[in-house]
């Protein structure tokens, strides 16, 4: 019987310095993720985006001013520690959402979730998104919809699941193969493959042959500054969203530019300067 | 004298009785009662133990009934029909395309059935809109590979003794859900003796317990 050897524990390095803001990301997942679209998606109250592109901006005037994209998709929070109590899936009342340790994928069932929407509070990075209405696709198109993914109802939060349905499909040509472990390129993410610049790695953080793993170099020790931070980058152009928050996301950002690794987090005066040239465990320089 | 004193004066008698009834020496009234209340139950527990199901379920008629018993001994196994894609998904209805590795479109035999496919589906070359009895709601994945290549599964475990059966039962729908019988079962309380005899979640958890020793993770099954 095929068993995973090791848990697996996926996520996904993203180089703002290479990411043109151009949205393929954010069109690959909709289509991918039979993701409904409004009548007036500039409506961000009502607009379903699981992979969002925030635009960055240093603040200063011509001819200074610097821009960067960020996308943002589901961060998938180990929690706090990375034992799997992620902000979401420790407040779910429902238990329709839950952190698989096999993966590292934090997963939303839509058929269990009732819209209590306590998780869209609860998540940092506003990444859950509800369903105000049904999906309604224009006439014909829904024949174009994806059978791997069930679309979702009205009254039900959804979010980036890192296109779990390739998973389950690498899964089942492993299985057919009679192969232990699934190859790094055959599970990749739709955002992933539609980056026309390749800004969006995707891999397995556990597995050291991954170019994810051998560009954030994850600590396996807790951070010593702060011990609900696990998996710090010990590469200094490698940053994460919020981390200070001890949330753990497997989603990292990558930049060489000193005032796009500040934006992601609210820096009081001062902070800055104490936490910037400080990554990973001093015993793992 | 007026309908309304009529029944006042019935009332009162009525009243009486009651004054009767608490008599520990005549409790004819509390015997009516314990009957009333069994006759009453019993014809609400038939009503929903016989005419709930009926009322639950809508039956639908295959297209045509499937004589598997007489396949299964021509062709020798379930897998010359049902299959294991290359990609490793699972071939579940055959094309009619399929079907003609050994029919034409003049029938092979002298039932009914086949003159309907050939003549409905072979001669028209359109795909028989078979209904599935074991058709999951769309929120879950099912990995046909993961339970017979990996876990070395047979059929049976899940679908029974299908390929003995000489003709298409019907298919039958549930009126709220829109999901065939067989995911929840043919008994309505939901006891079964087989393993085949039902394939809720539960089913599938179970099983997963037993032999995984963890149900799994929600998105091991869900989608």
């Amino acid at each position: 019987m095929i068993q995973d050897k090791k848990a697996h524990k996926f996520g996904m390095v993203i180089d703002l310095d290479k990411c043109t803001g151009c949205g393929s990301c954010t069109v690959s997942c909709m289509s991918e993720n039979n993701i409904p679209f409004k009548e007036d998606e500039s409506d961000k109250k009502d607009s379903i985006t699981w992979m969002r592109v925030y635009r960055l901006t240093n603040g200063k005037s011509f001819p200074d001013t610097q821009i960067a994209y960020m996308p943002r998709p589901c961060q998938h929070c180990g929690g706090k520690g990375g034992h799997g109590h992620s902000p979401c899936v420790s407040v779910c009342p429902a238990t329709a959402t839950d952190y698989g340790y096999d993966t590292g994928i934090v997963s939303q069932i839509y058929t269990r979730c009732f819209g209590c929407r306590y998780c869209m509070g609860a998540c940092p990075y506003h990444a859950r998104y509800f369903n105000w209405w049904d999906p309604v696709w224009p006439e014909g198109m829904e024949k174009y919809l994806s059978p791997n993914v069930s679309p979702r109802m009205r009254g039900v939060v959804e979010k980036c699941s890192f296109c779990y349905h390739r998973y389950q499909l690498a899964r089942e040509k492993a299985y057919y193969d009679g192969v232990d472990e699934i190859e790094e390129d055959a599970y990749q993410t739709a955002c992933t493959t539609a980056c026309p610049a390749g800004a969006i790695i995707f891999g397995d953080l556990n597995n050291p042959s991954h170019r994810i793993h051998q560009i954030v170099k994850p600590d396996p020790h807790p951070d010593p500054l702060n011990h609900d931070v696990v998996g710090k980058s010990r590469n200094p152009k490698v940053f994460r969203l919020l981390e200070r928050l001890g949330t753990n996301p497997k989603v990292y950002y990558m930049s060489e530019r000193e005032w796009v690794r500040k934006l992601g987090d609210n820096y009081l005066d001062g902070e800055w300067e104490k936490v910037k040239n400080h990554y990973g465990s001093a015993s793992h320089d | 004298m007026s309908e309304i004193e009529n029944k006042t004066e019935h009332g009162s008698m009525d009243g009486a009785k009651e004054c009767a009834a608490e008599d520990p020496k005549d409790d004819t009234g509390l015997g009516l009662g314990v009957l009333f209340f069994i006759v009453a139950f019993l014809i609400c527990f038939l009503s929903g133990w016989l005419l709930f199901p009926k009322l639950l379920y809508s039956k639908h008629e295959q297209p045509f009934s499937f004589d598997h018993a007489l396949h299964v001994q021509e062709t020798g196994d379930c897998e010359s029909c049902h299959f294991l894609r290359e990609d490793g998904t699972f071939s579940g209805i055959p094309k009619t395309q399929s079907c003609l590795d050994c029919h034409t479109d003049e029938p092979m035999g002298e039932t009914e059935d086949e003159a309907v496919f050939t003549a409905e589906y072979v001669a028209k070359e359109r795909e028989v809109p078979w209904y599935v009895y074991a058709k999951q709601p769309d929120c879950v994945y099912f990995s046909h590979a993961a339970h017979i290549t990996a876990a070395g599964m047979d059929c049976i475990t899940c679908h029974g003794h299908i390929g003995e059966s000489a003709s298409s039962r019907p298919y039958e729908e549930n009126r709220l859900t829109g999901y065939s019988r067989d995911i929840w079962g043919k008994n309505i309380w939901g006891i079964k003796k087989n393993s085949w005899d039902s394939m809720k979640m539960d089913d599938c958890a179970q099983c997963h317990q037993e032999e995984t020793g963890h149900k799994g993770y929600c998105l091991q099954c869900h989608k």
